[in-house]
């Protein structure tokens, strides 16, 4: 092997490591911090991991807001008009947070109650996120099929 | 009358931005003089016609013509004379006419700065400019006219959205905007460099000072939007990686690595077929950008409304200028001649690792980003990607860069004596590591993230002082520092200041979520916060529910706060408007919540260390671009027996700039 080659070989060598280090790290940061979005429905039917976190998306169902009278413990249902799931959440809600409003919330399963770390509602009131609509009507379809 | 005669100037811009774009590049393949002549009266005759269609657009703003839908849309009566400016930019139609203008008025500088180019270069160049600007024209026209009438016209208008009612807004878009497109400049003379086979390394020299001045503007808008963010979106955070904060920020990582690499380019004329590509990159992420938050196929939290057939059109666009100019780049890349030879020990070395980072932080930005769409195509699922994929391997990539910065002065080109280099900056790190231990020491529970912040920011920033105190002590007067090295220094003290703003105020914010009664005493960060209560009170546009919370010091009160919770009358979302004691070591953050039972409100109260350090570092950093890009080196032409063989003198010279 000449000089040059035997340079050549090291620095590819060199840059084939760095790139599967690189692939390896993203891979594994991705996959830390990958949150999937359900459904009341598709929780219902045990679709969501059991004891990671995850995102639930559906309407805060209506009169369904209670508040903790002496801290900031809130708890509201979420439903997306075929399931409902009681959902936990200590801290302020945003701004857009209404009953019978679209809501994104991350957060584990606790026994049969959400616990949720984060609420996000959006800035345009008119507007339902895509995943939350998607998510409704997939639940729609999977809920009104049986019965036809 | 005005808006028909806006759609008319509209028109008659993309016309003449189709003859922009044809002629003159059809001349300079030819040779034929007249029609390269014409590059630069068509530039200036588009550019009236579009200023004359923002103006009129500004115009039925300021006259609030309700029978124009788009002013309809994003102003009411009630909406005061000094929003209405920006109103123009508040929604698709008219940030899109905004990006339009800033293009012309870019085109229209080149034009008129360049006047030393040659005709033909200078005739490819605005050809590009004319192709972007005749997409962009096309896309408005077709599917985004803001002169649409409503008629019969609108009694009042429904409102621009509240959040962009804020003097922040005034001028983050025209910034983040005047960055973005300004990248188009870059763009344009690397094709037109490809176009015409011009591949010697004259062309770089000439784009340096506007991807310079177009990433100092970039640099500024994203500063600016950061700040907004702080303030308006009402929970004390400064960045959120959401997609639309990504879409600005990988041309400003591909645009940062540019202007390094185009440094090594145009003083070494290596790494010139990378430059070529960063030049491309640089523009077409702008475009995906443009792309992303245009037509919403990303949830975000700015979450505007947005239309599928717009996406498709951007799409289509995007597809042709990355597609085009990649192929042109394949067909012509194996011409394009290497440069000097460089040492393992060099700067060109440091500078290839400078890029290969930012580089790689671009690529996982967009990866990250990119990925729910993927996810959402492939059938896996509707996924988010969290902020701490980012944060980790941004944190990951940004590591060696920080490492790295001080040695890059020191080292020389070609070949660096890694031992006076690392013997120059031994108090810096001696200074960074003792600082450190003695934060560490002095305070019980700084967290690492602190530490390190002191170490890094100091050793950046005594690192690069030390180059200046060397540059005083060795140069000749009046050589010491030309704008360029200035602007260097300035920059990279900026990132020192940045790295130390958010190392310390992410390690020691204090941020409680809590439920206040009136008169209610809460101790937070050695401050008492008394609650007095929430009074309404009216604005021009909105009644908002004020709070009033003293900041007690001991038994005085240090200063009252005022923070609102505003309903507009337009009926739209509330507004959480925080209250902010701005302070160069500290800010006071308070924000309303909800209101609970007994005149209870639920309050956010935040005490941010350092967190003004992130912003200053950002205009440190623009500072320097601007500075750089006035060096008066930019504006010559590259004398041909500098590139070949250089006197010994000037390649000194060279070694130290």
């Amino acid at each position: 092997m000449t000089p040059t080659r035997k340079r050549r070989l090291i620095a590819i060598g060199l840059i084939v490591a760095a790139v599967g280090i690189a692939t390896a790290l993203t891979v594994f940061a991705l996959q830390q911090n990958m949150t999937y979005l359900f459904s009341p429905s598709e929780i219902d039917a045990g679709k969501s991991p059991a004891d990671s976190s995850f995102r639930l998306g559906g309407v805060v169902l209506e009169h369904s807001l209670q508040r903790s009278p002496d801290s900031l413990k809130v708890d509201f249902v979420v439903t997306d008009r075929f399931h409902n799931l009681p959902v936990e959440y200590t801290g302020i809600l945003p701004d857009l947070f209404r009953e019978g409003q679209s809501i994104v919330a991350t957060g584990k399963l606790q026994g049969n109650h959400f616990v949720a770390t984060e609420v996000l509602a959006k800035h345009d009131e008119t507007y339902m996120p895509k995943e939350v609509a998607d998510a409704i009507a997939k639940a729609k379809a999977a809920n009104l099929s049986p019965k036809n | 009358m005005s808006p028909e005669l806006g759609q008319f100037s509209l028109i008659l811009a993309l016309l003449l931005a189709f003859v922009q774009f044809t002629l003159p590049i059809y001349g300079a393949w030819r040779g034929n003089a007249t029609l390269i002549g014409l590059a630069r009266p068509v530039v200036a005759g588009q550019a009236v016609f579009v200023v004359l269609a923002f103006a009129l657009l500004t115009y039925a703003f300021v006259t609030q013509d309700f029978s124009v839908a788009y002013v309809a849309q994003n102003s009411n009566l009630s909406l005061p004379w000094y929003y209405r400016f920006p109103a123009v930019w508040g929604a698709h139609e008219g940030s899109l006419l905004l990006w339009i203008l800033i293009l012309n008025v870019w085109t229209v500088a080149v034009a008129t700065f360049s006047r030393r180019l040659p005709d033909a270069l200078m005739a490819r160049v605005l050809g590009v400019l004319g192709f972007i600007s005749f997409g962009f024209l096309l896309f408005t026209i077709a599917t985004s006219n803001p002169f649409l009438r409503h008629l019969p016209a609108l009694a009042d208008g429904n409102d621009l959205n509240p959040i962009l009612q804020d003097p922040g807004l005034i001028m983050h878009p025209p910034m983040l905007y005047t960055g973005y497109v300004g990248f188009s400049v870059a763009f344009a003379f690397a094709i037109a460099a490809l176009l015409g086979g011009e591949l010697d390394i004259a062309w770089v020299r000439w784009a340096r000072p506007w991807t310079n001045v177009a990433w100092a503007f970039l640099t500024l808008g994203i500063s600016l939007g950061s700040w907004w963010a702080y303030y308006v979106l009402g929970w004390g955070g400064w960045w959120f990686w959401d997609p639309v904060e990504n879409a600005s920020f990988m041309p400003w990582l591909v645009g940062t690595a540019l202007i390094h690499s185009q440094a090594v380019t145009e003083k070494r004329g290596s790494f010139r077929a990378w430059t070529l590509l960063l030049s491309i990159f640089a523009f077409s992420l702008s475009l995906l950008g443009t792309f992303l938050v245009r037509s919403g196929v990303l949830t975000s939290v700015h979450a505007f409304a947005s239309d599928p057939k717009r996406g498709t059109f951007i799409l289509i666009f995007l597809g042709v200028v990355v597609g085009g100019s990649l192929v042109i780049y394949a067909l012509r890349a194996p011409k394009v001649a290497g440069g000097k030879a460089f040492k393992f020990l060099s700067r060109e070395t440091l500078l290839l690792i400078n890029n290969l980072l930012f580089a790689c932080a671009a690529a996982m930005v967009l990866l990250g980003t990119l990925y729910p769409l993927i996810g959402d195509a492939l059938g896996v699922g509707r996924i988010s990607v969290g902020p701490p994929y980012f944060g980790f391997m941004f944190v990951l990539l940004m590591l060696p860069v920080v490492c790295l910065i001080p040695l890059g002065p020191f080292f020389r080109w070609a070949m660096a004596d890694w031992r006076s280099t690392l013997r120059a900056l031994r108090p810096a790190f001696v200074v960074a590591v003792i600082a450190a231990i003695a934060a560490k020491l002095m305070t019980h529970d700084l967290p690492l993230r602190g530490v390190v912040g002191v170490a890094a920011s100091l050793w950046v920033g005594i690192g690069i002082l030390l180059y200046a105190s060397n540059r005083v002590r060795t140069a000749p007067r009046g050589r010491r520092f030309t704008p360029e090295m200035l602007g260097m220094i300035l920059a990279h003290f900026g990132v020192a200041v940045f790295l130390a703003g958010v190392l310390l105020v992410e390690a020691t914010s204090i941020e409680r979520d809590l439920r206040a009664a009136p008169k209610e005493v809460v101790e937070i960060g050695g401050l008492g916060f008394r609650f007095e209560g929430v009074q309404r009170t009216q604005g021009p546009n909105y009644i908002a529910d004020e709070g009033t919370i003293d900041v007690l010091q001991g038994d005085s009160v240090l200063t009252t706060m005022h923070p609102q919770k505003r309903a507009y009358s337009s009926g739209s979302a509330p507004q959480t408007i925080a209250a902010i004691k701005p302070g160069l070591f500290s800010d006071l953050y308070v924000a309303l919540g909800e209101p609970l039972d007994n005149g209870a409100w639920s309050v956010r109260i935040y005490v941010k260390p350092f967190v003004r350090w992130i912003w200053m570092g950002g205009l440190f950093m623009m500072f320097g671009g601007f500075i750089a890009a006035t060096d008066r080196r930019f504006r010559t032409l590259p004398a041909r027996a500098d590139e070949k063989t250089a006197a010994p003198a000037s390649n000194v010279a060279q070694a130290a700039t």
